[in-house]
């Protein structure tokens, strides 16, 4: 090839971050302001997450992330201290003296995970999409324009594929200005597109979806058995078991049926939002359902979905986050020219965003 | 500091800051798209852009992503290992993975090292860069492609 008749290109002065942004987000991250700070940079930096054009707040450094709004999530953690504490305090010496010490042990890892569980839904990244670049933006704005067949034409903005079989229609978001992939969503509370969008739920602030659905179902199902647990180890009436009975009976039957309801969609690889919908309902006819994601096979649906590559640790949402499309690579104008504007929109780096 | 310092040992005809004045320009990018025919799985599409046709083989760039593709494949695979981490998380309430790194994240490291090297080697001596799709969110393999600075006339 004509590889002599070009300016060969140091990747490592280009694509410096490449590396570090996938291995550098760690405790140590703030550091690493300090590695890929240009030599001659007067510019202060600024992190991707800070200028994030969703409605997320992030915290810790990025690690922690809330929808705009978080809900009723005080409510439902005060709920979950308020009674879980009653029954500690007040139920559990009774219990212990009368019965046996597993029951503030088995009651302690109840609300252990669902405490942890609660947690981790509501501030980890549920799935985001960053936003496409404008030079992405341009490219497929292109590509509609140039496309479009002779026989039919689709409604605009729109595209479809083949999966499993199945014709599935990708729809343009707007917003965020791509085409969404299969069983993605935009939640407009927080204005993001998420992957494998579940539903966004107020309870825990926060959308559900690929990557914390195995949290919030650990949640659901964990919080089910506390109360069911709390509710059956009632043995008396004071003050503080009144205040435990009521909120166990009424929260007992719809957290109940709220894990019955998800185990269902575990089980057929559905989710809320699919299955609200209809995408695949029994329209199609006799045959089982048309989920061209479903395995068929309920083993392995739970084992795709809960133990999939979804939700793992907060550093690879921290990933997701830095990773902010960007307009151009242009390491002229980052590191060399102070006169040039450079803004959170053109800045070459996806780690961080230069501000002048 | 140390990553800087560490790379500029190890590629010593690393450029100085003065010489990335002479950078070239982008001409233009080229957006590899994802390929859902398999489902979600992150899979991008092996069709040769026209863009790219002076630049370098088809072969050779049909070659990489078939690589990109078997990489995302093994990184998203529900095997033994998997199960085992699953089970394992959701014993410990997924607190393992403040402290385990997952077969996912190891695999994506091994991508970005792919890609880096893929870079040395192949792209950057035809004037394109690659970028890591994880930059991305996982939606395109973006390319850019360098201006030719050969002498005199453009192209």
């Amino acid at each position: 090839m004509r590889d002599c008749e070009y300016q060969q290109i140091d990747p490592q002065t280009l694509t410096v971050p490449s590396v570090p942004a996938v291995a550098v987000p760690s405790i140590t991250s703030p550091t690493s302001s300090d590695v890929l700070r240009p030599q001659k940079s007067t510019h202060k930096l600024r992190r991707k997450w800070e200028v994030f054009p969703g409605r997320n707040r992030f915290y810790c450094d990025g690690r922690i992330i809330l929808a705009r709004q978080s809900g009723v999530l005080p409510l439902t953690l005060g709920l979950v201290l308020l009674t879980s504490g009653l029954f500690f305090i007040f139920d559990c010496p009774f219990l212990v003296e009368h019965l046996t010490r597993t029951i503030p042990a088995i009651g302690g890892i109840l609300f252990f995970f669902v405490v942890i569980s609660l947690l981790q839904t509501s501030f980890s990244d549920p799935g985001i999409l960053p936003r496409a670049t404008p030079d992405e933006a341009a490219d497929v704005e292109k590509h509609i324009d140039n496309s479009g067949s002779s026989t039919y034409r689709p409604p605009p903005r729109t595209k479809e594929v083949v999966i499993n079989d199945q014709v599935v229609k990708l729809k343009y978001c707007f917003t965020c200005k791509m085409f969404r992939p299969p069983r993605t969503s935009h939640c407009s509370l927080c204005d993001n597109c998420v992957e494998r969008f579940d539903h966004h739920c107020p309870w825990v602030g926060n959308c559900v979806g690929r990557r914390n659905y195995r949290f919030f179902y650990t949640f659901i199902l964990s919080l089910s058995f506390l109360t069911a647990f709390i509710f059956g180890c009632i043995s008396s009436l004071t003050y503080s078991t009144v205040v435990e009975l009521v909120i166990c009976f009424f929260s007992v039957w719809s957290i109940l049926g709220l894990s019955g309801f998800h185990t269902y969609l575990v089980a057929s690889n559905l989710t809320t939002n699919e299955d609200i919908k209809g995408s695949w309902s029994t329209k199609r006819g006799v045959e089982e359902s048309g989920n061209p994601y479903s395995y068929n096979s309920i083993i392995s649906n739970c084992c795709a979905v809960l133990c999939g590559n979804g939700g793992t640790k907060l550093l690879i949402s921290f990933i997701v986050q830095l990773c902010m499309a960007l307009p151009s690579i242009d390491c002229c104008k980052y590191y060399d020219n102070k006169s040039v504007e450079v803004n959170s929109e053109n800045c070459p780096l996806p780690f961080f965003s230069e501000c002048m | 500091m140390i990553l800087i310092n560490v790379k500029r040992d190890l590629f010593p005809h690393t450029h100085s800051l003065q010489d990335m004045r002479q950078q070239p320009s982008i001409a233009a990018k080229v957006f590899i798209q994802r390929d859902y025919a398999s489902g979600t799985m992150c899979q991008f599409q092996t069709k040769f852009p026209p863009e790219l046709e002076n630049r370098i083989d088809k072969q050779q760039f049909e070659e990489t992503v078939r690589t990109l593709n078997n990489l995302y494949m093994e990184a998203e695979k529900l095997g033994g290992q998997s199960y085992l981490e699953g089970c394992l998380a959701c014993l410990t309430a997924y607190t393992i993975f403040l402290c385990m790194e997952t077969h996912y994240e190891k695999v994506l490291k091994k991508i970005a090292k792919y890609i880096q090297e893929q870079n040395d080697k192949i792209y950057a001596p035809r004037g394109l860069l690659l970028t890591d799709p994880i930059e991305r969110g996982l939606r395109v393999i973006e390319i850019c492609i360098y201006d030719d600075r050969s002498s005199g006339s453009g192209r």
